[in-house]
C-alpha cells in the first residue's frame, strides 16, 4: 500500500544533471529520512516524488503503482513544507480540509477527519484562527495536520523543523516520532540536521551531489560506513581524519578514521599531539588536539581536566580504526 | 538629548517640504475648484479670492449639464477606463504568472518581447491601429478605445506583474497542487491576493492616463455616442471664444470619479502592505 520504489531517477535542469541514477526501496511504514549536504538534491528527488516536479527519466512507483504521470494530488501523497505553506486567507479548519473538499469528500468525512487530527496535535482552540494569528510551532502543527488529514499512503516532509527553535525543534520532532508510531503511515524525510537523522529514521539515505552515497539504518551508517563522505557526514562531532602514514598500515590505506568518542587520553598511545582547546558540556568534555596541523576532537564521557598547551598521546582499539583508499572507499 | 535634538529637526525639514510639496500639488486643483463657482468676471477680475455672496454663481456647472450629453461622456470614460484596468489586470496577470512560474523554452525571450512595449509609444501606430479599427468596423465603439489601452497598458503592467510573483512563495503554490487546485484556482485563489499591492500599483499608473487622454477617443470615437469626458469638454474650448465657467466646471467634475477610484485602489494598496500576508 505505502511502499515506494525509485527506478533509476534522473533530473537535469537544463544542461546540468543534478540527479544521477537514483535507485531506492521503501518497505511500506518505514520511516526514511533523506540526509545530505546542502545543494545535494534532496529537496529535488522529494519533489520528483511528490510530482511537483517531473523526472528527466526513470520511474516513481507508489504502492505498485507507476504514478509518473499523475499530478501531486492523486498519487496519495501529503507533503509538509520548510516554510508550512499555509494559506494566509483560510482559517486552520479550512487549511486542514481543503485538499478533501477538491478531492469531493463528504461534508461529515471531513469533519471527522479534521477533528481527528487537531485533536492529536492539540489544536482545537485555534481551529477558527488564521494563519497569522498562530505562533511558528502552531503553523508547524497545522502544516502536518493538513498533511495527516488527507490520510495519505505517503507523507513528504521538507525540514520541517528547520525554522522552529531549538527547544521546539525537539518537542515536534519526538511528536513527529509519536506520529509515525500511531499512524504507521510511510514516511519520507529530508533533512540536513544528522541529529534528526539518527533519532528518526528507521533508514537513512545520504546523497551527496545527486548521488546516493549510502542506505541502512543509523547504527548501521555510524558503525560501518561505506565510504569516507559518509564516515564523516554521520556522528556528530564529526569523525577524525589522519594521514595513514601516522600508523603501521598497508600500503592501499591512504587515510585512517577515527570517531572522537572512541580515543582516549594517556601515555602511551601511538599517536602525540598538543591540546588546544577544551569544551566543557557537563556530560562530556570535547578535548581538541593538534597532530601535525590537523585538529582533532577527543570525546571524553564526563568532565575532565587539561592544560592546553600539554603533550597528550591518543589511546584507541585497533578496531575502532577505519581505513580508506585513495578514492575514500573504506577497506574493511 | 543630540538624538532627540535631531530628530526633531528631520520631522520638521521632512514636513515642511512634505507640506510644500502638498500645497504646489493642489493649488492648480483649489483654483480650478474655486473659480468653477464664480461669475466670469469674477474669475478674471481675481482669480485667487473665494467666491461670496456677489461673485458666488453656478452658471458654469448649469451649461455643462445642459449643453452635450455630459452624464453620457461620463458613463463612456468610466467605461473604457474601467474596461481597461480590468483587462490590464486580469490579462497582465495572468502573462505575469506564465513568465514566473513555469519554465518553458523562450521564458526569457518572451518576457523581453512583453517588455518591449514599454518603450515603444503606440501613438506610433495610430494610423495603423485605425486602419485596422476600420478593418473590423470598430470605429466609434468604446471596445475600440478598450482595446487600444489594454494593449498599450499589458507591458509594464507584465513587467511589474512578473517582479512581484516571483516573490510569492513556491512552497505555498506546491501546497495547493498538493491539495488538487488547479492552476487557475492557484492563480486566482493564492497568488493575486498576495499580489494585491502590485495590482493596485498598476491600475493607479494605467487610469490617470487612460481617463485623461485625448488622442485615441478623438481619432477612434469621435461620434456623439461615444465621447468621452475628455473630448466632451473640448466643445468649451473653442478657438475664438472659451467658455471658462463651463470649462472649470467640466474639469472640476471629471476629477471625482478618478478620485474615487484611486481611494479604493489606494487603499487597497496600503492594505496590502500592511497586512504581511505570508507567513
Ligand atoms: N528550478 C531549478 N532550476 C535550476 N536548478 C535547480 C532548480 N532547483 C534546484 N536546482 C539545483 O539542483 C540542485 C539540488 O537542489 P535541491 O534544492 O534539491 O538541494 P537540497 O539538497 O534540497 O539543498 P538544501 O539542503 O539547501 O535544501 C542544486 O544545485 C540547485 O541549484
Ligand atoms: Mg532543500
Amino acid at each position: 500500500m505505502g511502499s515506494l520504489t525509485l527506478k533509476n531517477i534522473r533530473k537535469s535542469f537544463g544542461q546540468v544533471e543534478v540527479l544521477h541514477d537514483i535507485n531506492l526501496e521503501v518497505e511500506e511504514g518505514e520511516f526514511v529520512i533523506f540526509v545530505g549536504p546542502s545543494g545535494c538534491g534532496k529537496s529535488t528527488l522529494l519533489r520528483i516524488i511528490a510530482g511537483l516536479e517531473n523526472a528527466t527519466s526513470g520511474d516513481v512507483i507508489i504502492g505498485g503503482e507507476r504514478v509518473n504521470h499523475l499530478p501531486p494530488s492523486k498519487r496519495g501523497i501529503a507533503m509538509v513544507f520548510q516554510t508550512y505553506a499555509l494559506y494566509p486567507h483560510l482559517t486552520v479548519a479550512k487549511n486542514m480540509s481543503l485538499g478533501l473538499k477538491q478531492a469531493g469528500e463528504s461534508a461529515s468525512v471531513i469533519a471527522e477527519r479534521v477533528k481527528m487530527a487537531a485533536g492529536m496535535l492539540e489544536l482545537e482552540p485555534y481551529l477558527q484562527r488564521r494563519p497569522a494569528e498562530l505562533s511558528g510551532g502552531q503553523r508547524q502543527r497545522v502544516a502536518i495536520g493538513r498533511a495527516i488529514v488527507r490520510d495519505p499512503k505517503l507523507f513528504l516532509f521538507d525540514e520541517p523543523l528547520s525554522n522552529l527553535d531549538a527547544a521546539l525543534r525537539v518537542n515536534t520532532r519526538i511528536e513527529i516520532a509519536g506520529l509515525h508510531r500511531r499512524l504507521g503511515t510511510t514516511i519520507i524525510y529530508v533533512t540536513h540536521d544528522q541529529v534528526e537523522a539518527m533519532t528518526l529514521a528507521d533508514r537513512i539515505v545520504v546523497l551527496q551531489g545527486g548521488n546516493v552515497e549510502q542506505v541502512g539504518s543509523p547504527m548501521e551508517l555510524y558503525n560501518d560506513p561505506d565510504n569516507i563522505f559518509v564516515a564523516g557526514f554521520i556522528g556528530s562531532p564529526a569523525m577524525n581524519f589522519l594521514d595513514a602514514r601516522l600508523l603501521d598500515m598497508p600500503p592501499e590505506v591512504k587515510t585512517i578514521g577515527l570517531r572522537p568518542e572512541a580515543i582516549s587520553l594517556g601515555d602511551d598511545g601511538p599517536i602525540a599531539g598538543e591540546i588546544s582547546h577544551l569544551e566543557h558540556l557537563g556530560a562530556d568534555t570535547n578535548v581538541y588536539v593538534h597532530v601535525n596541523d590537523k585538529l582533532l576532537t577527543v570525546r571524553l564521557f564526563g568532565q575532565h581536566d587539561y592544560e592546553v598547551g600539554s603533550t597528550v598521546r591518543l589511546c584507541f582499539s585497533p578496531e575502532s580504526v577505519f581505513r580508506f583508499d585513495v578514492e575514500g572507499k573504506r577497506i574493511r | 538629548m543630540q538624538r532627540v535634538k535631531h530628530n526633531w529637526l528631520n520631522l520638521t525639514l521632512a514636513h515642511t517640504a512634505l507640506i510644500a510639496y502638498t500645497i504646489i500639488a493642489l493649488f492648480p486643483v483649489v483654483v480650478i475648484l474655486v473659480n468653477s463657482f464664480k461669475t466670469r468676471k469674477a474669475i478674471f477680475r481675481e482669480p485667487l479670492a473665494l467666491p461670496n455672496s456677489e461673485t458666488f454663481s453656478l452658471v458654469g456647472y448649469e451649461t455643462v449639464l445642459k449643453q452635450g450629453d455630459y452624464f453620457g461622456y461620463f458613463q463612456n470614460s468610466l467605461i473604457v477606463t474601467v474596461g481597461s484596468l480590468f483587462f490590464i489586470l486580469l490579462f497582465g496577470a495572468m502573462a505575469a504568472f506564465a513568465l514566473s512560474e513555469y519554465r518553458f523554452r523562450g521564458n526569457t525571450l518572451m518576457g523581453l518581447y512583453l517588455a518591449i512595449g514599454i518603450m515603444i509609444p503606440i501613438r506610433l501606430g495610430t494610423v495603423a491601429i485605425l486602419q485596422f479599427m476600420v478593418a473590423a468596423g470598430l470605429v466609434n465603439t468604446l471596445t475600440a478605445l478598450i482595446l487600444v489601452y489594454t494593449a498599450s497598458g499589458l507591458p509594464l503592467s507584465v513587467f511589474i506583474l512578473s517582479e512581484f510573483m516571483r516573490q510569492v512563495s513556491a512552497d505555498l503554490k506546491d501546497a495547493g497542487r498538493i491539495d488538487g487546485l488547479s492552476e487557475y484556482r492557484i492563480f486566482f485563489q493564492l497568488v493575486l491576493p498576495l499580489v494585491r499591492p502590485a495590482l493596485a500599483t498598476v491600475a493607479v499608473f494605467n487610469m490617470i492616463p487612460i481617463w485623461n487622454d485625448l488622442w485615441f477617443p478623438l481619432i477612434l470615437a469621435p461620434g456623439e455616442d461615444t465621447k468621452t469626458l475628455t473630448l466632451g469638454s473640448q466643445v468649451f474650448i473653442g478657438q475664438f471664444v472659451t467658455d471658462w465657467n463651463a470649462v472649470l466646471s467640466g474639469l472640476s467634475l471629471a476629477i471625482l470619479p478618478v478620485m474615487i477610484l484611486y481611494v479604493i485602489f489606494s487603499k487597497q494598496l496600503i492594505r496590502g502592505i500592511t497586512s504581511g500576508a505570508v507567513k
